[in-house]
Formats: structure tokens, C-alpha cells, sequence
């Protein structure tokens, strides 16, 4: 029997605005416990909230970047339930009227094809404090209450961790790209909560799900899927059943753990929120943050194929990322050819950033810099590899390409007379490698290429390099 | 007549003309509550150390020529839902019992920097639900008219704090009647102002859609004076309308002349008594002789309008009651987990009215019954706005008695909540509908025992119902009477 996997993504997202959705406190990340708070964003008796504007704008253009149709009236719900973190017993939401609905993402299913994932709504609204766990007693830290939040649901449309995986970084790239969120996995600016659950393929309806939550790193998130339809497949097949559950995913094990809880079973009691009224929207404001958008992804990514050839590939990858993209247009700009500007970042830049999930702006590298790297190797004043170690430099201290070569002297040695003498050497020095070269065998090509590097400090002219060594190969033949 | 028993508007003269003193005036209210707390019951919190401090800068200011601000010097009392920075705000409560406001509501904002002088805070129903101010924590307020008798709720320490002379004026709030219920009681002038024209920043919130500040007073001039501080659009209250304030005390105008006043005879069917309709008749027979027209009305959907009041008022304060917790503030009942701690502390610091109500709210909003009763109530709501809006269009005013009924004796109703329910039959209307109401003093039983009258017009026509009140009070006395006490 085989089984289709269904999935379904929720994205919280933390909208980047200066203050909190209901109150004026600051948003920012890692400041000292209950610093950002006042009276409205921790509850206290007798305070009513009041809607942050900015709020709603960056909500449209996160909907507009996502493909949605913007409701021009929205409604502010309370969601009640009682825990330690949410001081007002309530979390003002959106449930029967949410501002965007019916959007889509693109992403390419495993045949190759173009499938359209459904993101069924994104609504607005605030975001709870935090619970500590110290020395046996539990600390409530206020500061993350009020934080502007973007819930976006998807359509059950996913049928494989690469498709999720697929869809939320394109998710990630459009919001970054609206520039309504710095979508931060490690400060928890961008949270997925995943929904799982299994069925024979040709099955119509939806098995029970499970329900993963607050997984912050892309790794997590296939690492997680993958385990959990894999666990949900092996219990049917024996002929088991799946519990509605919440489970937590144990990256650090590799496995989910069920949290038995009851929240399939909680009543929210959803009512709109008396102390708040409709959000009403007209056409020119709707139209107005669309013209306030930047370019989007996709776009972007048809431009770079039809205007540089890159592969699709190639160019999905570099407009997921907000910062790769803006990278490898200055590094165009400045003169870099585009086809090796986007195999040095895809190749190179990406392999420097250690964490993937770590903010970019962490290396040093500038668009420009890159793109005087790529003209240096186009024009053979340096090599392939020590390209790789300029751009390391660069990216390490800042410090100009030129100046790097120049300092260490890394100019590409052309001379044939002073190559062919090291060739030479190596290769006399070298006799059975010579030997095996006669009779064809390529490996012994590369050891003497690399014997040959070793003594030109890596400065070598490959092509020069390998051409001398067939010369001398047929000098030492006759 | 002794200073406490003049009317606010008479002591800013007197205050003026340094006739009086500040302090010394504060000190005249200072013996006055002193003397009568005991009896009382109302005040759960004295201020009298900030209130005499502000006296004497006032004094000062008053002495060099200055303006002393439009309130200047008076000193009043505010219902404990209310915050003030620094000081407890229990809301009658034991959950509340140690809360001390890190804030201050908006009203309080405005009568601070209009001169006005807080005594202290005073007595309610907890957490505003109840009509008699015997569900309080902290003991029963008694009626200054005759002390075997409720003084009305939930604003009662409000009411009675005035009527028997602890205060200027008082602010209380009201949700179903709960300032115009005790200001029927306690012979006083209560308004219920248009939803939206006082803001609720800092007011405990029972019901969000229905609560509105407002003022306790010897007169509708005293009541305008009030307003004129306490209304106008306040930001931090999204429900608050962004409009050029009224100017209230521009609505004291002699003469009503083809004022049409509607009335309804029909209504007095629902259990008012004899008294009640006698006092219903003579007040209509003063309007009459001020020369207004009465013109006869009806409403369709009375009947619903206490049900649809209890289901939307109820299920809008199970969510606004819910952050009382004992996890952050106020007084907890320990737990080994924080599910524990909620329920004990829940449990252990509500009363038992509170906690009818937000059962009855939860029920209202949970899954399978929010259609068939929080969102009918909702759409009946609309309903009998639109039945409302139908009878003013035909009238400027509409007069009807406050309670069906004058203060009862403690402990006589709240055995039978339904019944108690069921009294709010006029009251109600007004905060269902958003449109404002005044009760005023119009009578009196053979036992002496205050009766009021309400006016009610169309949203933002305070105007009119102050007019006509003014007019009537310069006609008859009944809010010239003090209780013996």
C-alpha cells in the first residue's frame, strides 16, 4: 500500500514595525526582562487597546506579496483561553473576518512541475509574553506581549518535506522582500507550527493530523516532517490509528514527543472585540501599498534568467534570499560578469555563512567587492582558488579585493618560462607519476598539478599548468 | 442649610468669591464622611493627606488672583472601578483586595487638572454587576434616605456618598442603570452620557459595548459642570468618537416651549408600582405646564430587552474578567499548578453574583450556543436600536420612571436574581441602544422615599434631555431635599 503525506503550514510571523499592535512600546529584540511593557500590553484593569496603523499596512503588503485578495472590511476577534503568558486571558485576533484571504505561492512539485500551494488567510494580531523556567519557579517576561503578529495559513497543498520546505522559504523571500518582517529564525521573528497526516494514495478525505509547533529553522522543519510521516505511515500500516495531537519536535534526538494536550479540545469562544472596531479599507489604500511594493521574488527571478541566463535554479535560489539577491546586483553593477557572479555566491559566499539560518549581514562582503573578484578572475589576473581566498578575506575583514592581492601578492603567474621550469621539475622528481601519465591514468595529472601549485603558492595559471605538463609529458616521451 | 448640602455649581462661587476656603471645605467633608462612614459604609479608600495637600495649593492659587480651574476646589468621590495612579482599586472585590492602580483613568486625568479635589474611593457592586450595592466584598452601602434601604447599584457609594453630603459630586459608571438605578434612590441627578463621548481608559471594563462614566449630582447644572471636564475624545479609547466636544453647560436653557415628550403608558404595565405611575403622571404634568407636547409612543421589542442586555452585557464580561487570575496581581490562592492557582484564586475571590454572570457569558459565547443566543442577542440588539430610533424620530425626548419601584429594604431581592434582573426594565435600554439618559429627582412616596424620572433622546442629544431637566428643576424642589441623617 503506498501513502500520500498531507501537509499543511502555519507561519507566524513578527510584523517589523517600531511599536507593539495595541500600545506604543518598542518592538525591539533582547532588551532586559519587562523592559518594553506598560499597562495596555500586560492587561492591566481598565486598559483598552488601540490598533497600530503600520500595523495593518505592513498586514496588506504581506497579503499583496503572497497573491491575496484583501478584505476591504476586517474584524478584530478575542481568542479566550486562560495561561500564565497571555495577561489579558485573551488574545486579540481575527477569526471570522481575517484581512487576506485566497493567496498562493509557487513552488516546483518532484516531477518538476509547478504547483500552486493555497494560502488560505493571514490575519493579524499579538503575540504573548514568555515563560522562564529557573530554579524551580516559573518568571513571566511581558516583553513580547503585543508584538504585531501576521498568522499565514496554507491550504493542506504539501506533499513532501522538500515541497514545505520549498514554500516556506519563498514565504520567507516574499515577506522579506515587502520588507514587513526581518523574518529572523533565531530571534523567533518567523515561527512554523506544521500539520501532518497520512492517507492511502488516491484517498479523498484527509487523515487525522498531528500538529508540530514553533519550528525555527528550516532543518528542523524537513528533519521534523520527515520523521513524523514516516511514524504516521509505519502506525497505519500496521494498522494503527493516529490521535489528534501537539507533539514538539526533539531536534537534538531526532524525534517527536507527544504533549498530550488538550488543545484539539479547547473552545476559543472567538467574539469581535468590543473595545475595538472594523478595519475598513478602501481601494486607493489598498492600491497605494501595492505601488509601495518592491519587487517581488518571482519577478525578480524571470529577470535574472531572461536578462543574465542564469538557470532557474539558479535564480530561485538567489532571489529567496533578500540579501543574495541584493548582493549579486551590485555585483553585477560594478561590471562583474553575471554567470560567474551567481556561481561565486552560490558556489563560495554560501559555503562562509556557517549557519544558514544566521543573519547574512554578519560577513563582511559587499556587492562590489564581489564583483571586482569576478572581474579579477575573468580577466586571469588571479585564479580560480585564489579567488576562493580573496573572497574569504573579504568577507572576514572587509578589505579590498585589489589591495588583498596586491599585499600578498596573489597575482596569477602567466610566465610560461617560470611555470614550465617547476613543471619540469615536478616531473622529474616524479618519475613513476610520469609513468602512469603515459599510460592515461588522469589522477596522476592532478597530483602533478597540485605538487606543481604547492610550490607556486596556488599563483599558477591552471590552463598554463596543464598544457605544460602535456608539453613536457611529450618532450620526455621521444 | 449646611455647606455639604449645597450643589456643586453654589460652592464654585462661594469658592470664587473666597467666601469659603478650599481647605476649609475639604475639612467640612473630611468631619462630614467621618461622621457618617460608619453608618454608611461608603468609602473603602480616604485620600484625605493628597486631598488636603491640594487644597492648599489651590488656596494659594485662589489668593494670588489665579484661576483655580472650571472644578476648581470641589471635592468629589470616584466608584472603585476607576484608577488612580498610587491608589487601591479593588472594585469591591476580595480578588482586588491588594491591587494598587499603577495609572490613571482618562476622567480622573481631567478633573485633576480642572482643580477638582478626590476624597476618596467609594463603595460598588463588584465589579460593577448588581443593582443594590449589596454584592460588595466589603459590606452594604445603606440608603441616606432611610438606612434599613438599599441606596441602588452598582454605583450605590456613588450615589449615596452625595446625597448625603461626603462629596461635591461623585463619578460612578453605568452598564444596565448603575448610575441612574441609585441616583433614582438617593434623590440625585445621574447621567448616562452618549456611548462614546467619556472615555473608558482606566475604567475596570464590565461590558465593553455598554460601560459609560459618568456624573452624580445635586442638579443638572452640576452635572453639565462635570461633563464639561470629564467628556471628549481620548485616543487610548478606540471606542472613544473623534469629534468636537458638546458643550453642556450651553444646553442649560430656560424654556421648552413644543418640546415633544413621548411617554408610555403601556410599559408601567411591567410591575411599577402605584407610587411610581402617581410620580410618572405629576412629572408629565409639569412638562406639560413648561409647555412641552406629550406625545404617545410605543415600542415594539421591550420585552427582549433585558435578556438580550444580560446575554451580551454577561458574555462580554466573562472575557473582560478572565485576567483576573491571581498569577500577575491582586490576591492569589496558591496551587501546584497554574491551572490550580487560576481556578483556587477564582474560586476564592469572586463573589457569588460575579460568578453567575460569567457562567452565564461563557455559556452564551461557547461552541454550539454562540449562534442560537450571543449572536442573536446581538442581532436583537440591533433591533431594538432601530425600535428605539423609530420612537425618537417622532419625539425629541422620551420619558419613562427609573426602576419600577423605590429602594427596597436590604436583603428583601437578592435572593431572587431573575426578579432583580427584571427591574432594569428602563434602564437597560439606554446602554443597549448607545443613546443618553438622565435620571432626576421628581418625587417622593408617602414614606419619603426618593423617586426618579428618565429622560432619554437620540445619540449626541444631551441637549435636549438637559434642557428639559434644567427647566424642570427650576420648576419644582425634589432635587433640593436632603435626607435626616
Amino acid at each position: 500500500m503506498s501513502y500520500e503525506i498531507v501537509i499543511g503550514l502555519e507561519i507566524h510571523c513578527e510584523l517589523a514595525t517600531k511599536s507593539k499592535i495595541f500600545c506604543g512600546c518598542p518592538t525591539t529584540f533582547g532588551a532586559a526582562e519587562n523592559e518594553n511593557v506598560c499597562p495596555v500590553c500586560m492587561g492591566l484593569p481598565g486598559t483598552l487597546p488601540v490598533l497600530n496603523a503600520t500595523v495593518v499596512e505592513y498586514a496588506v503588503k504581506a497579503g499583496l506579496a503572497l497573491n491575496c485578495r484583501i478584505n476591504k472590511e476586517s474584524v478584530m476577534d478575542r481568542k479566550n483561553y486562560f495561561y500564565p503568558d497571555l495577561p489579558k486571558a485573551y488574545q486579540i485576533s481575527q477569526f471570522h473576518k481575517p484581512l487576506c484571504e485566497f493567496g498562493f505561492v509557487s513552488v516546483k512539485d518532484e516531477a518538476g512541475e509547478d504547483k500552486k500551494i493555497g494560502i488560505t488567510r493571514i490575519h493579524i494580531e499579538e503575540d504573548a509574553g514568555k515563560l522562564v523556567h529557573e530554579k524551580g519557579a516559573t518568571l513571566l517576561d511581558n516583553n513580547r506581549c503585543g508584538v504585531p503578529l501576521i498568522e499565514i495559513v496554507s491550504e493542506p497543498d504539501m506533499r513532501s518535506a522538500a515541497q514545505a520546505q520549498s514554500y516556506a522559504r519563498k514565504v520567507k523571500a516574499a515577506l522579506q522582500t515587502a520588507a514587513v518582517s526581518d523574518c529572523k529564525m533565531q530571534e523567533g521573528s518567523i515561527r512554523f507550527d506544521v500539520n501532518i497526516s497520512v492517507r492511502p494514495e488516491g484517498c479523498g478525505t484527509l487523515g487525522t493530523r498531528t500538529e508540530m509547533k514553533n519550528l525555527n529553522s528550516f532543518r528542523a522543519l524537513v528533519r521534523a516532517i520527515e520523521y513524523e510521516s514516516k511514524r504516521q505511515i509505519t502506525v497505519v500500516s500496521e494498522g494503527g490509528k493516529i490521535y489528534q495531537d501537539t507533539l514538539r519536535w526533539d531536534d537534538a534526538n531526532g524525534k517527536t514527543i507527544s504533549m498530550r494536550s488538550k488543545e484539539n479540545a479547547h473552545d476559543y469562544r472567538y467574539f469581535p472585540d468590543p473595545d475595538l472596531v472594523p478595519v475598513v479599507l478602501t481601494d486607493a489604500y489598498i492600491e497605494r501599498c501595492a505601488n509601495e511594493l518592491p519587487e517581488m521574488p518571482e519577478s525578480k527571478s524571470r529577470r535574472y534568467i531572461a536578462d543574465y541566463g542564469l538557470t532557474r535554479k539558479e535564480a530561485v535560489l538567489l532571489t529567496e534570499d533578500i540579501a543574495l539577491s541584493a548582493l549579486f546586483e551590485e555585483a553585477v553593477a560594478v561590471g562583474g560578469n553575471p554567470r560567474m557572479c551567481a556561481n561565486f555566491i552560490l558556489m563560495e559566499v554560501l559555503a562562509l555563512i556557517k549557519n544558514e539560518d544566521e543573519d547574512f549581514g554578519g560577513l563582511k562582503l559587499t556587492g562590489g567587492a564581489l564583483g571586482r573578484i569576478v572581474q579579477l578572475t575573468e580577466d586571469g589576473t588571479i585564479n580560480n582558488s585564489t579567488a576562493k581566498k580573496v573572497l574569504a578575506k573579504t568577507a572576514a575583514t572587509g578589505q579590498d579585493p585589489d589591495a588583498i592581492v596586491q599585499e600578498e601578492g596573489l597575482t596569477q603567474i602567466n610566465d610560461d618560462d617560470q611555470i614550465r621550469r617547476v613543471v619540469r621539475d615536478v616531473m622529474t622528481r616524479n618519475p613513476q607519476c610520469v609513468r602512469d601519465l603515459s599510460d592515461g591514468k588522469g589522477k596522476a595529472v592532478s597530483y602533478i598539478v597540485g605538487q606543481v601549485m604547492r610550490e607556486m603558492k596556488g599563483k599558477a595559471n591552471p590552463a598554463v599548468v596543464n598544457a605544460l605538463i602535456d608539453e613536457t609529458l611529450k618532450e620526455m616521451q621521444k | 442649610m449646611e455647606l455639604y448640602e449645597k450643589s456643586a455649581h453654589e460652592l464654585k462661587t462661594m469658592l470664587s468669591d473666597r467666601q469659603i476656603s478650599c481647605s476649609e471645605l475639604v475639612e467640612e467633608y473630611i468631619n462630614r464622611i467621618e461622621n457618617t462612614n460608619g453608618t454608611l459604609e461608603t468609602f473603602l479608600t480616604k485620600t484625605y493627606e493628597a486631598a488636603r495637600a491640594k487644597a492648599k495649593s489651590i488656596d494659594n492659587r485662589l489668593a494670588a488672583g489665579e484661576d483655580a480651574g472650571p472644578l476648581g476646589g470641589l471635592p468629589f468621590a470616584l466608584k472603585d472601578n476607576m484608577c488612580v495612579d498610587g491608589v487601591s482599586a479593588t472594585c469591591s472585590s476580595r480578588l482586588l483586595e491588594n491591587f494598587t492602580a499603577p495609572y490613571s483613568c482618562h476622567v480622573y486625568e481631567r478633573l485633576d487638572a480642572n482643580g477638582a479635589i478626590l476624597l476618596g474611593k467609594v463603595d460598588m457592586d463588584e465589579f460593577a454587576m448588581g443593582a443594590s450595592n449589596e454584592n460588595s466584598a466589603y459590606g452594604t452601602v445603606k440608603n441616606p434616605y432611610d438606612i434599613t434601604r438599599v441606596p441602588g447599584g452598582s454605583s450605590g457609594a456613588s450615589a449615596a456618598s452625595v446625597a448625603a453630603g461626603q462629596a461635591a459630586f461623585a463619578l460612578g459608571s453605568d452598564t444596565g442603570g448603575s448610575i441612574r438605578t441609585p441616583a433614582a434612590f438617593c434623590n440625585l441627578t445621574g447621567l448616562k452620557p452618549t456611548y462614546g463621548t467619556v472615555s473608558r481608559y482606566g475604567l475596570i471594563a464590565f461590558a465593553s459595548s455598554f460601560d459609560q462614566i459618568g456624573p452624580l449630582a445635586r442638579d443638572i447644572t452640576d452635572a453639565a459642570l462635570i461633563m464639561d471636564t470629564i467628556a471628549g475624545y481620548d485616543q487610548r479609547d478606540s471606542t472613544s468618537i473623534n469629534m468636537k466636544k458638546l458643550d453642556y453647560a450651553s444646553f442649560l436653557q430656560t424654556g421648552m416651549k413644543g418640546m415633544k415628550i413621548g411617554v408610555d403608558r403601556d410599559a408601567l404595565k411591567a410591575g411599577v408600582e402605584d407610587e411610581t405611575i402617581r410620580v410618572y403622571e405629576e412629572t408629565i404634568g409639569v412638562f406639560k405646564k413648561l409647555g412641552a407636547e406629550i406625545v404617545e409612543v410605543s415600542f415594539d421589542l421591550l420585552q427582549y430587552a433585558v435578556p438580550v442586555y444580560y446575554m451580551v452585557a454577561c458574555s462580554e464580561a466573562s472575557s473582560n474578567l478572565a485576567r483576573f487570575d491571581g498569577i500577575r496581581y491582586g490576591v492569589r490562592a496558591e496551587g501546584k499548578t497554574p491551572e490550580e492557582i487560576i481556578v483556587n484564586s477564582r474560586n476564592k475571590g469572586f463573589g457569588e453574583e460575579v460568578k453567575r454572570r460569567i457562567m452565564l457569558g461563557t455559556y452564551a459565547l461557547s461552541a454550539g450556543y454562540y449562534d442560537a443566543y450571543y449572536n442573536k442577542a446581538l442581532k436583537v440588539r440591533r433591533m431594538i436600536k432601530n425600535d428605539f430610533y423609530r420612537v425618537l424620530e417622532n419625539c425629541d425626548a422620551y420619558l419613562c420612571p427609573t426602576t419600577p419601584a423605590p429602594a427596597y429594604k436590604i436583603g428583601e431581592k437578592n435572593q431572587d436574581f431573575m426578579a432583580m434582573y427584571a427591574a432594569d426594565i428602563f434602564t437597560v435600554t439606554a446602554n443597549l441602544t448607545g443613546i443618553p439618559a438622565v435620571s432626576f429627582a421628581a418625587g417622593q412616596t408617602k414614606d419619603a422615599l426618593p423617586v426618579g424620572m428618565q429622560l432619554m433622546a437620540k445619540a449626541l442629544n444631551e441637549a435636549v434631555i438637559f434642557r428639559a431637566v434644567y427647566n424642570f428643576q427650576l420648576e419644582t424642589d425634589w432635587h433640593k431635599r436632603h435626607p435626616k441623617l
